[in-house]
């Protein structure tokens, strides 16, 4: 059977499983929009290809399968950088294709002509530019193998517009990927795995460092099983939320800059860290001569670059997290632990107290309130997608999310604007489920057009933006680190509420405590996308905090009195 | 410094990821040498670059991730043969030529151009002996130099050869929850 390039693409897509594809069309991608017409695959057009890239991706995330998004050549293409490094610094599976100028003019400089292949190679695990129709359908195939493999990431795929016309016979058998062959490396040896199994059974204060590698090899069932074996208290790094329940006594919550401080300390006191697809980030260990002096380290990874990168370890087991710990959990010998447990509940001390959660009622509306009564009156159970700064930490602190792939944030890259495109790609993805973009003022002006993209689509979603007349993670920077001196973060933004209606939306704003559950209530009962601006108090800071390069355990706490309180009655 | 071998695709742009890759790793490459193989669709690079062996690790670990790399090894702890080939245009008058032939001799390089005023010699051998004939050979004047920079081969039964493809690979699950 003879078939254009562009309807071999569309073909592959569907084989592949795809159902939908977020893109903006364009010059030199035509071809393949003319043969998605033709196809039974759901469009999704967005108002920025940068949106395109951060819905495959909260696309990917919800679903834990592959996302994907389309462009144009030239200004289309470079759109996505931004998305697609999101992507590569989470190690999010997402495929891009994008069109390019018809292969006889490459390197013309050709209208809407740029090497994006170029462009995005250091931000993407594989690119490839494809000139001829025939190597369409084995190329896409190859995309989606390498994106959604090993360490998942980013594929680029950037097909000529005489590749997309050109026609040619459409064999799916003989169109297998043909990836170059690797070395089989012998991942650990039976000493290295002894020595882990050694250092497992005779510590006497572990701590697991649970990271997002759990839940992208699906092990959060025998990760359970690890814990429960071991009796081992579990710290999560932010983007590792989810793949062990908050509720459950041994998840101790988040570790890290804005971890909560018995975390850090249990930590810094430990004798054993059991770190599991994690890649110590500097957000996470702080300063590095400082960090867990005492504790030796076993580390389990997929990826063999990110062994002895940051911290050097005394075991390192290199593989799929789901198979090393179905090895390791028979040789694991039940320990009770129970000194240790109780002295990191020791270390919870005052935290209580200190938690604003607990601190008196003063009507004002403070974010960590909204965030926990979402928490409460979603009971957990939605897929919530933040945004970057300062309500994303507070999100990771007072929503507690038991099931995996329901908190969706952008950790590596920490990308303003992706809150709101990646919670439409959540919803496509995982259409039965409640789904919120909890998003700053500042991140939420960054991609606003989306609501168009939301409206066209008839989706629903609630939107929560937290608004405090700045850009607070920056702003609580420079109060402080920068002695107030608030340079370029204070913020105008539009009426929110007013903007949402004029694209369509019902849009609410929120400024005493008393109405958020109520309005809460309403936007969750409501069959269409509801947007809330809640005026929170303006210059709250998350606690608590280690400063950047500072020691894990020297954090900045919540002053226990008063609470600030400066939000401008509108 | 670090000597690492690898065996990439041998097609275009390959050479670019290796050289982006050691460049966003903040490594300096001393010197890149790239040629074919026995196998044409293999292409065997010869890397040595200032780092240490963490750098070393971190290099090798972040090549084999390239699709194209089909084997990174950092090779500098074993025992190694390297090779490095120098053309050298050096001034040669009446005067100065027997004391120059000499000097050839010595370094075992070759004589491979005869122009009136000068001669082009050859020189492989360790760096360290082509910087030694270089040293000897300034006074004379140098007029050009071009190197190809190291090669290296691990040496008798200690064989680092290209992976041969083993079949089809599996496909990943369809687009779905895992």
């Amino acid at each position: 059977m003879k078939l254009a390039g562009a309807e071999i693409l569309c073909e592959s897509l569907t084989r592949l499983g795809v159902r939908h594809i977020f893109g903006y069309p364009g010059g030199a991608i035509l071809p393949v929009y003319d043969a998605l017409g033709k196809s039974k695959l759901h469009h999704i057009l967005v108002r920025h290809e940068q949106g395109a890239t951060h819905m495959a991706d909260g696309y990917a995330r919800a679903s834990g399968g592959v996302g994907v998004a389309m462009a144009t050549s030239g200004p289309g293409a470079t759109n996505m950088v931004t998305g697609i490094a999101t992507a590569m610094l989470d190690s999010s599976p997402v495929v891009c294709i994008t069109g390019q100028v018809s292969s006889k003019l490459l390197g013309s400089d050709a209208f809407q002509e740029i090497d994006i292949t170029g462009i995005t190679m250091p931000i993407t695990k594989h690119n490839v530019v494809v000139s001829r129709a025939e190597d369409v359908a084995r190329t896409i195939r190859e995309a989606f193998l390498i994106a959604n493999s090993g360490r998942p990431g980013p594929v680029l795929v950037d097909i000529t517009k005489d590749a997309q016309q050109a026609s040619t016979e459409f064999n799916w058998d003989a169109s297998a990927p043909q990836l170059p062959p690797k070395r089989q490396r012998n991942n650990h040896d039976q000493a290295e795995f002894d020595r882990a199994v050694e250092l497992l059974n005779s510590a006497k204060r572990p701590i697991i460092l649970a990271g997002r590698g759990i839940m992208l090899s699906g092990a959060m069932r025998v990760f359970e099983q690890f814990v429960r074996a071991g009796n081992f208290p579990v710290a999560m790094t932010l983007l590792g939320i989810g793949c062990f329940p908050a509720k459950d006594p041994m998840n101790l919550g988040m570790m890290g800059m804005h971890g909560e401080a018995w975390v850090n300390h249990a930590i810094q006191e430990s004798d054993l860290l059991v770190a599991v697809g994690m890649r110590f980030d500097d957000r996470v260990t702080g300063d590095l001569r400082t960090y867990a002096k005492g504790a030796r380290k076993i580390h389990i990874e997929i990826d063999r670059a990110e062994i002895n990168k940051n911290v050097p370890v005394d075991a390192a087991l290199i593989g799929d997290a789901r198979e090393v710990l179905e090895k390791l959990l028979p040789a694991l010998e039940k320990h009770e632990r129970g000194d240790w447990l109780a002295h990191i509940r020791e270390l919870r001390g005052d935290s209580a107290v200190r938690d604003i959660q607990n601190l008196p009622d003063s009507g004002h509306l403070y974010a960590a309130h909204v965030i926990n009564d979402l928490w409460k009156e979603t009971r957990g159970e939605a897929i919530v997608v933040t945004d970057v700064g300062q309500h994303q930490m507070w999100e990771a602190q007072y929503y507690h999310h038991d099931q995996p792939r329901t908190l969706i944030t952008s950790g590596g890259l920490g990308t303003m604007g992706f809150a709101l495109p990646a919670a439409i790609g959540a919803k496509f993805a995982m259409p039965g489920s409640e789904v919120w973009a909890v998003v700053g003022d500042g991140g939420f002006q960054m991609t606003m057009s989306e609501l168009a993209t939301i409206v066209q689509e008839k989706i629903k979603i609630n939107i929560a933006i937290i608004n405090n007349g700045y850009l607070g993670m920056v702003r609580q920077w420079q109060e402080f680190f920068y002695d107030k001196r608030y340079v370029a973060t204070p913020l105008v933004a539009p009426d929110f509420a007013a903007l949402a209606n004029a694209f369509g939306i019902r849009g609410e704003r929120i400024t005493s405590r008393g109405d958020v559950i109520r309005t809460i209530r309403s936007a969750r009962e409501s069959s269409e996308t509801v947007l809330i601006d809640f005026r929170v108090e303006q210059e709250d800071s998350v606690y608590p905090m280690v400063p950047a390069g500072g020691s894990l355990h020297e954090m900045i706490r919540r002053p226990n009195n008063p609470l600030v309180e400066t939000a401008t009655e509108p | 410094m670090q000597t690492l071998v690898a065996y990439v695709e041998n097609k275009p742009g390959v050479l670019n990821r290796v050289a982006s890759l050691a460049r966003r790793l903040a490594i300096n490459i001393d010197s890149l040498t790239v040629g074919p193989t026995e196998n044409e669709e293999v292409a065997r690079m010869t890397i040595v670059a200032h780092t240490d062996e963490k750098g070393a690790h971190r290099l090798e670990a972040s090549l084999e991730k390239l699709v194209d790399v089909l084997l990174a090894e950092n090779i500098s702890e074993r025992s190694l043969l390297e090779r490095d080939l120098a053309l050298i245009k050096v001034l040669a008058d009446q005067q100065s030529r027997p004391h120059l032939m000499e000097l050839i001799k010595v370094f075992r390089a070759r004589v491979v151009d005869v122009a009136p005023e000068s001669l082009i010699l050859e020189v492989s051998g360790t760096v360290d002996k082509i910087d030694g004939l270089l040293e000897v050979l300034r006074p004379f004047g140098v007029l050009e130099m071009a190197r190809t920079g190291r090669i290296a081969m691990t040496r008798g039964g200690d064989l680092l050869r290209p992976p041969v493809a083993s079949g089809q690979q599996q496909l990943p699950e369809p687009v779905g929850r895992k």
